[in-house]
């Protein structure tokens, strides 16, 4: 199925973006016409997407997050949040609640929002490479709500 | 993210305004820093009502401000919690280790 729009954007992966790319990504999806909740669940899995490449991909440069959006005649929005950076080695054991690598101060949380908050969610890493994060979420259409 | 730690005569207040990501979570930490040299009251409330958006570094705030209230020996109550936060926290079974309201 072709989108009806998308949109990408690349920032340098400063935490101050955290913020932007979630609301860029907010109003973006609002051609859509969601509900508060369902834009409320995009924001969420953006911003964790969007820390993880700002905590975890760069750690001795500055390098720089692509964020792509599509939206679907079906009513599906689609993202990508994408880095080019240190990858993960073991992606099963970076989705378990509670691990982290990130310190005391991270929660370890993100991988387990990520999957219950998105419809579908997929992760690609190479090592050396970078990674790609993919989720999907179904906007309700109106006449259902 | 504004933070407002108010002392009550026999509590603790910390209302939380705006946007908690892993950006404004550095700042929060801070301030919460400031609270191990003090006396801490048994009682402490988290007020979100004002919290406009959270994600999973929200959690590790949250576990952070329990875990130094009751080593302090008090309680910590969070209320007002909009449904995006609650969303947050339930996903992460937050409202078994502490006290929702």
């Amino acid at each position: 199925m072709r989108p009806i729009n998308e949109m990408t954007l690349t920032f340098p992966a400063r935490s101050v973006n955290e913020g932007f790319a979630r609301l860029s990504a907010a109003a973006f999806a609002a051609q859509l016409d969601p509900t508060m909740d369902e834009l409320g669940d995009i924001k969420t899995v953006i911003s964790e997407a969007v820390t993880n490449c700002i905590v975890h991909a760069y750690p001795d440069a500055l390098g720089s997050v692509r964020m792509r959006c599509r939206i679907y005649p079906d009513g599906r929005f689609e993202a990508s949040v994408s880095d080019g950076g240190v990858g993960i080695a073991d992606i099963e054991k970076a989705r378990e609640p509670m691990f982290s690598t990130g310190g005391a101060e991270r929660s370890g949380m993100g991988f387990t929002i990520m999957e219950s908050f998105a419809d579908s969610f997929t992760v690609r890493s190479r090592p050396g490479k970078g990674t790609t994060v993919r989720f999907t979420k179904r906007i309700s259409p109106r006449a259902k709500r | 993210m504004d933070v407002k730690i108010e002392r009550l005569r026999e509590s603790l207040k910390i209302s939380l305004k705006g946007e908690l990501d892993e950006h404004a979570a550095r700042g929060v930490l801070l301030r919460f820093g400031e609270l191990e040299s003090q006396a801490l009251p048994a009682r402490c409330v988290l007020d979100l009502s004002a919290l406009g958006f959270t994600d999973s570094s929200g959690i590790a705030v949250l576990l952070g401000l329990e875990r130094r209230v009751r080593d302090a020996g008090g309680e910590l109550s969070v209320v007002n919690i909009p449904s995006q936060a609650r969303r947050v926290f339930d996903a992460a079974g937050l409202s078994r280790i502490m006290r929702f309201e």
